[in-house]
């Protein structure tokens, strides 16, 4: 009868009861981190319930609207972050002291460095960017919305069930030791049998369904809701990126699902795909987990191209450099994404011939690239550099993604590859191009548009600190595993018996705490602009005297957006109107504004995800299928319910809209010399450069 | 070239002019749901692409015992009868509904006899995944037998989810009449069913007619 109602789920599979009878080192670490969450869930509940927010809350989990629902996937994407970075503390603390032995237990280890990469990459990552693009690419194309508002919401409610289940998976039971690629067949059912890789299989899937409706949704939104005259060659370079970034995601999160679904058949049904035995082949899972895994590099810097894009000409004063090739850079880099999977394993046992082919084809992607930072630098030079945190950002980016860059050239020659596959090369490698890529570009974005959303700008010099802190803690604690590398430390190592690396390993550890410094003053700095945000405010919506049409508009940015949707004449339109002195004008006639509704459909399709997911990996069939069920009775619920639209009125928009425009044609800008002092309000001088 | 431009504005048929806003209403829409079918095809393709890779082994029944090729053709036979069926719904929804005449009663006709021949694909097709596990072939016994159910059991899951769907539509159009919604999920629901027909198609010809050259 138990067994009927909870499965495989016992007792002893709570983690804190583990720690109770069997006290050591990691069923205490384990038991400390799962017991954040309940007494975190206990005073958000009671800070909610304190400061009387639980009707907002409920209006944001049901919001539509873009802005909401990406502020919602980055507050996300920094819990999970939280997450990652204590991981990857605890795994280069066990390494500095792992000489004969570390502290944690193999076992604990193997979970860390699997829950530390699919963490970052599909709970930290892919969130953080999603929220950016969600944010930022409607305004870019002068939209109101997406394409399919509540689609978006289901999405981020799939999002956030994976991210439940991963994150349950630290209270009951454990996650899978199989590393974020989870190969079988030792994630297959004969060696693996507990609920491990169960967890990550279905965290994986689930999440990988909503990023595929992302992908579908922002490339519709982009195709068909770009404003009058924004042709393609005139979208912003962010939105470009968005775009390829969509299209990728349509194209390359399938083979994900599939070998998920594959890997799940396996397990639950007793299928033979990937096993060792009865014509089962697990290349073909390490195939198709690498048909997605490598369009997902570019997946995630991608968008990070393009906030460097706009870090370039907006904080230099100038027209970017090169647009049409920076284009056509990013689109060969989409395309060529999806040739090279086979590098990610060159040692097993493919022809020479093979790896020559794919080997070539990864060194060819590195022309595309380099394009990118030329124009980027040719954009900086002549023009008037503001040496601000996004500035910052892009100069670390332009030297150690390089570096990154050049490490990854070096991998892709099979026969070096022979030598450093699997080996702290290898990790110090991937870590140079999506910290100084992905997360620099995803830090310097939420600087750029953080005062767009929310009305006030980030302090300055906490902001330049933790710009520095990611940078220098990058170096200390992931340079010094190319010299481990190239010494023949392997990845994933628990524990080692050469001195030698002991010196790397502390400087490494080093590292990682300063890594941990700076994720604190990401938290620092958003406290202090928060209690200062008064000083800090910049109604008039331009800070940065940006270029593209998303500065067109109040900060924070009302509902709708747009009071009336803009037509664009040419690149950097916002620019142009400014030097014009057109920015600003008077509106003739305003209409009225037809918004969606809040829905509860993301969210209780996000309470049926995670339920569908927890009854699979605990074998409760019951829970498993009433979730199902219920999935798909919302949906067909949803389908009779009429959509509700409310109506803004045209007099409400005219009043607010006119106001602004009024004060900002007789209000006096700031030059650049000021932007970051009090008096930046948010309506800029435009400075005047001509390219040299 | 705005006529031309307007009067088709995604790939398939189109609602047309005579449908007024709707017509304009239906582009995004359509068009994101090609996108996902694009998305749904790779889906396919990797299934494919495994299934291909994997050889029947001679410890288990190959294609020759299993294959019923007569029930497989009869299958193809009711699939794409119930495609044609389902293009003269959408048919009857762009010519007559334009005009607002009474022709729901001839859309809901279509749109069961629809439903009727899916019923007729699905029942054949489970008999004879039936019969292939009587015959010693059930999917765990090897990696052919497991690519080969899943490769031909999704595409069922698929028909099942297009036939629940056709359902639903059915039951709103009883309910609420032809509005632009049910308009615009009808369109969407034909896109997959005609997409059905084609990922058949291919595993008619390079499963089943592949596995007994």
């Amino acid at each position: 009868m138990l067994d009927a109602i909870f499965g495989r789920l016992t007792w002893d599979s709570i983690i804190l009861v583990q720690a109770v009878e069997n006290p050591n080192i990691n069923t205490i670490i384990t038991a400390s981190a799962a017991a954040m969450m309940p007494v975190g869930g206990v005073m958000i509940v009671a800070l909610l319930t304190w400061m009387k927010w639980w009707k907002p809350l409920f209006e944001w989990l049901t919001s539509v609207d873009h802005k909401k629902i990406g502020t919602m996937y980055i507050i996300f994407a920094v819990i999970m972050l939280f997450r990652g970075v204590v991981e990857g503390m605890l795994m280069r603390a066990n390494q500095a002291v792992g000489l004969d032995g570390g502290f944690l237990s193999s076992n604990h280890f193997n979970q860390l460095f699997t829950t530390h990469g699919t963490n970052m990459i599909f709970f930290v990552a892919m969130p953080f960017l999603f929220g950016l693009i969600n944010i930022v690419v409607p305004l870019q194309i002068g939209a109101r919305d997406v394409a399919f508002p509540r689609l978006n919401q289901i999405s981020l409610g799939l999002t956030a069930a994976g991210g439940f289940l991963f994150m349950i998976s630290l209270m009951v039971g454990e996650f899978s030791t199989g590393g974020w690629t989870g190969y079988p067949s030792f994630t297959g059912r004969l060696v693996n049998p507990g609920v491990g890789p169960d967890y990550y299989i279905l965290a994986i899937a689930i999440s990988g369904i909503g990023s595929t409706l992302t992908g579908v949704n922002f490339s519709v939104t982009i195709y068909k809701l770009r404003t009058a005259g924004m042709s393609f060659m005139r979208m912003p370079l962010f939105t470009w990126t968005a775009l390829c970034t969509s299209i990728l995601l349509i194209f390359a999160m399938p083979p994900l699902t599939a070998c998920c679904a594959m890997l799940g058949l396996d397990r639950f049904l007793g299928f033979h795909f990937f096993t060792n035995d009865m014509g089962g082949n697990l290349m073909n899972f390490i195939n198709l987990f690498w048909m997605f895994g490598h369009p997902e590099v570019y997946i995630l810097v991608l968008p990070a191209f393009g906030v460097m894009s706009e870090i370039a000409s907006t904080y230099s004063g100038k027209r970017l450099y090169g647009y049409t090739s920076i284009v056509a850079a990013t689109m060969c880099i989409a395309v060529l994404s999806f040739t090279v999977w086979l590098h990610h394993f060159f040692t097993m046992g493919q022809s020479a011939t093979v790896n020559a082919a794919f080997g070539v084809a990864t060194l060819l992607i590195a022309i595309p690239t380099g394009v990118k930072i030329y124009d980027w630098l040719a954009t900086l030079w002549g023009g008037r550099i503001r040496f601000t945190a996004p500035m910052i950002y892009l100069c670390g980016f332009f030297v150690l993604f390089t570096i990154g860059g050049l490490s990854g050239v070096v991998l892709a020659s099979p026969t070096l590859d022979y030598q450093l596959h699997n080996s702290q090369f290898l990790v110090a490698h991937f870590h140079n191009v999506i910290i100084p890529g992905v997360l620099f570009g995803i830090l310097a974005g939420i600087h750029i548009w953080f005062p767009k959303i929310y009305g006030f700008r980030l302090v300055e010099g906490l902001s330049r600190i933790t710009a520095f802190l990611w940078a220098i803690g990058f170096i200390l604690a992931f340079m010094p595993l190319y010299q481990t590398g190239l010494m023949g430390m392997t990845r994933r190592t628990v524990a080692y018996e050469d001195p030698a690396l002991v010196p790397w390993m502390v400087v490494s550890g080093i590292g990682s705490l300063i890594l941990g410094l700076a994720f604190l003053f990401i938290l620092l700095t958003i406290l202090v602009s928060v209690l200062n945000r008064k000083k800090l405010m910049v109604p008039f919506g331009d800070p940065w005297d940006g270029r593209s049409l998303e500065w067109a508009t109040p900060a924070p940015t009302p509902e709708w957006n747009f009071a009336v949707l803009p037509k664009v004449e040419c690149r950097d339109a916002f620019a142009d109107a400014k030097a014009k002195g057109t920015a600003y004008q008077p509106i003739g006639k305003y209409d009225d504004i037809e918004m969606p509704a809040n829905t509860y459909y993301g969210f209780i399709i996000m309470v049926m995800a995670s339920g569908l997911g927890f009854g699979l990996v605990w074998h409760m069939w019951w829970l498993a299928i009433a979730s199902l069920l219920g999935a798909i009775a919302t949906a067909i619920t949803y389908a009779f319910m009429p959509q509700k639209q409310y109506i803004i009125p045209a007099a409400e928009v005219r009043e607010i809209d006119e106001a602004w425009r009024r004060a900002a044609r007789e209000g006096t800008g700031v030059t650049r010399d000021d932007e970051c002092k009090e008096a930046n309000k948010g309506l800029a001088i435009p400075a005047t450069i001509t390219n040299p | 070239m705005s006529f031309s431009i307007r009067k088709s504005l995604y790939p398939g048929l189109n609602l047309g002019e005579g449908h007024g806003d709707d017509h304009l209403e239906a582009e995004t829409s359509v068009f994101g749901f090609w996108v996902f079918m694009m998305s749904d095809l790779v889906t396919f393709g990797m299934f494919f692409a495994v299934f291909a890779t994997t050889v029947p082994l001679a410890c288990c029944p190959g294609p020759k015992e299993l294959f019923n090729l007569g029930s497989v053709a009869l299958q193809t036979a009711f699939l794409l009868a119930s495609s044609l069926t389902s293009g003269m719904a959408i048919l009857t929804l762009k010519q007559q509904h334009a005009s607002r005449s009474a022709s729901t009663k001839k859309l809901i006709f279509w749109l069961l006899l629809t439903v009727l021949l899916g019923c007729g694909f699905l029942y054949r097709e489970i008999s004879d995944f039936i019969a292939m596990a009587a015959a010693g072939g059930p999917p765990t016994r090897s990696g052919y037998l497991s690519a080969l159910w899943s490769l031909v059991g999704l595409h069922g899951l698929h028909v099942t989810g297009g036939l629940v769907w056709c359902l639903v539509i059915v039951a709103g159009i009883l309910v609420r009449g032809v509005d632009l919604r049910w308009k615009l999920t009808l369109l969407r629901w034909a896109v997959f069913w005609h997409f059905l027909d084609v990922v058949w198609i291919a595993i008619f010809s390079f499963v089943f007619l592949g596995g007994l050259l």
